[in-house]
């Protein structure tokens, strides 16, 4: 798991997720240590039961009454919140649906964008060359701003009107005058090729540690073996980084999938109600209208479609490996 | 030559990533005329901090205030992340207790619950607490994750155990051992998770938008979203605001790049 440092040290073995295997600091303590240990647990156990837990368990709660935070009558109504997100031409059927395909769109296609892209920046990096931490450091650095600095800026470069990307694209003979935040797909390419610029380097920086830590005697062996560089990446490479692109996938889609900001900040929705994304929906209808049911009951199907999602890509990810080992 | 083509490569890539980021800080230097000229002016002339003055002073977008709310917001978080998380993840790491295996497992299955669930009850939540439309609200729920229990309990698990015997055989009790032992060794995780904390809880969006309304309790996140309504295309008050909200982070990140890229390289092989 820490395996940055490629070192396989005794506790090492001990950092799966099974804590009976620790090591006792010091046995025969037990009876102190229940006391103690719960000390040292309350402050983030607080945190945790009130923030997380109730939350999860209050949800459910939340999505079975007509909840209205501003209202003191917040009536049982079962699962009608579901039934209506699942029965066509109710009042919230559309707006959700409309915003769950404007969510499967934007991750359809900045995943694969942002699997492959990745990737291939890590591997032109993967060779010690002068400056190349600097680099690194370059392409991480739009990672550490915010959501809302990426998308005023991109809103001020996209502009129409007076933008330097229709600007330059002009100078380049291309059409200039784009409208890359009101019209479709435009404004789904640009919010597709901003989040790129924005999060390719965090994946980057995965891929690169999931290279260094691949055996060097694996390329050795496969060249001794006359391999061509494609062949060593096929068959040392990619299996070698199944376990950091599974990771990588699996976040990438979760990210994506809670798409909000750009969609908020860069079309605000626009053209129509086209671009509005599902959490950008429950959010609207949860915390600004008010209509918390509904908004629980649309977050709880999100979340099982993110689920089942992540159990399939585990799944490709899982046979894969049996079948090339 | 293959040097020279990844050399060429390496620099186009660069200049992608630089070029925006400097024409924000350029245009938020410039006139507002001069801000909406195409194709945009690399140099401003004249080179004026009218944009800064206008946000910083305005009723209804007080910048200046909204980043003193993001770094108390942020400094607060990290501290509270780094204070609970470093305790409970040194129980579980080293001492013996009935529970234990629930209380891990619970708190990994929670890494995996993707946060949109979490919205709408803990708005309620707050909204009982009377802590909508205060700081308390960005400061507190965001630190109940469980990413920095599980990163500090891999960190201390991994640290020789010899010390930490030894101090309990001169008499020391856990608390000291903990706080005079095991802090002390673990500065550099602490300091890459007390980082990753601020850089997170700095640039959170959705969240402070939606339990923030006053226009002076604005994290600079949310109040970007304000400026803009409030001055559609005026292009450099947008970058100004911009340059505020990115100037700490970066500077942070120059400082610190080494524990910001380990800290996520490493959180990437633990998957």
């Amino acid at each position: 798991m820490t395996t940055t440092t490629g070192q396989t040290t005794a506790p090492e073995v001990e950092t799966t997720l099974d804590p009976s295997a620790t090591p006792s600091a010091r046995p025969g303590r037990r009876r102190g240590d229940d006391l103690a240990a719960w000390l040292f647990l309350a402050p983030y156990l607080l945190l945790f039961g009130v923030f997380v837990l109730l939350p999860i368990v209050l949800g459910v709660w939340i999505s079975l009454h007509s909840w209205d935070f501003t209202l003191p009558g917040k009536p049982w109504v079962g699962i009608q919140n579901y039934r209506d997100l699942f029965t066509p031409g109710s009042v919230t059927f559309d707006p959700f649906w409309n915003s769950m395909q404007a969510t499967g769109i934007f991750t359809l296609f900045s995943v694969p964008l942002l699997i492959v892209v990745p990737l291939v920046v890590a591997l032109v990096m993967n060779q010690k060359f002068p400056g190349r931490n600097l680099f690194r450091a370059v392409y991480f650095a739009p990672y550490v701003l915010g959501v809302a600095v990426v998308g005023v800026l991109w809103r001020y470069l996209l502009d129409a009107n007076i933008g330097a990307v229709n600007a330059y694209l002009g100078r380049l003979g291309l059409p200039a005058d784009t409208t890359w935040l009101s019209s479709l797909p435009e404004a789904w390419i640009a919010m597709v090729l901003v989040t790129v610029w924005w999060t390719l380097g965090f994946n980057a920086v995965i891929y690169l540690a999931g290279l260094q830590d691949i055996p060097k005697e694996l390329y050795e062996a496969a060249k001794v073996d006359g391999a061509t560089p494609w062949s060593q990446f096929r068959y040392v490479t990619l299996p070698g980084l199944r376990p950091v692109t599974m990771f990588v996938t699996l976040t990438t889609i979760i990210a994506s999938a809670n798409m909000f900001g750009q969609a908020f900040i860069m079309t605000n929705g626009a053209p129509a109600r086209e671009t509005r994304t599902a959490i950008f929906y429950i959010a609207e209808t949860g915390l600004q209208d008010f209509q918390m049911g509904e908004a629980a009951a649309a977050s709880w199907i999100l979340t099982v479609a993110l689920m089942l999602l992540a159990l399939v890509v585990f799944g490709v990810f899982r046979a894969r490996g049996s079948v090339e080992s | 030559m293959r040097r020279v083509v990844q050399y060429v490569v390496l620099l186009a890539l660069t200049l992608l990533f630089v070029s925006p980021l400097l024409l924000m800080l350029v245009t938020s230097f410039k006139s507002p005329g001069e801000a909406s000229q195409t194709p945009p002016s690399w140099f401003p002339n004249p080179f004026t901090t009218q944009a800064y003055e206008r946000i910083f002073g305005a009723a209804d977008t007080p910048v200046l205030r909204w980043f003193l709310n993001s770094m108390l917001a942020a400094t607060a978080n990290a501290l509270l992340v780094v204070l609970t998380a470093s305790s409970a993840a040194y129980a579980l790491a080293r001492l013996d207790f009935r529970g234990k295996k629930a209380v891990f497992g619970l708190i990994v299955a929670t890494l995996f619950v993707p946060p949109v669930i979490l919205i709408v009850p803990n708005y309620e939540i707050v909204g009982r607490l009377y802590w909508l439309d205060t700081l308390l609200a960005i400061i507190v729920p965001t630190a109940a994750g469980g990413f920095g229990v599980f990163f500090l309990r891999q960190f201390f698990i991994q640290l020789p155990l010899e010390l930490e015997e030894s101090a309990f055989l001169d008499g020391a009790n856990r608390w000291q051992v903990f706080t005079r032992i095991v802090l002390p060794l673990s500065k550099p995780a602490l300091a890459t998770l007390a980082l990753l904390a601020f850089l997170t809880n700095w640039n959170d969006f959705l969240w402070p938008v939606y339990v923030l309304f006053s226009p002076e309790q604005q994290t600079l996140q949310a109040g970007l979203s304000t400026l803009q309504t409030a001055n559609a295309v005026r292009y450099d008050l947008l970058m100004a605001g911009a340059v505020v909200a990115s100037v700490p982070v970066l500077l942070l990140y120059m400082i610190a790049q080494r524990f910001v890229i380990e800290g996520v390289s490493r959180s990437g092989l633990k998957g």
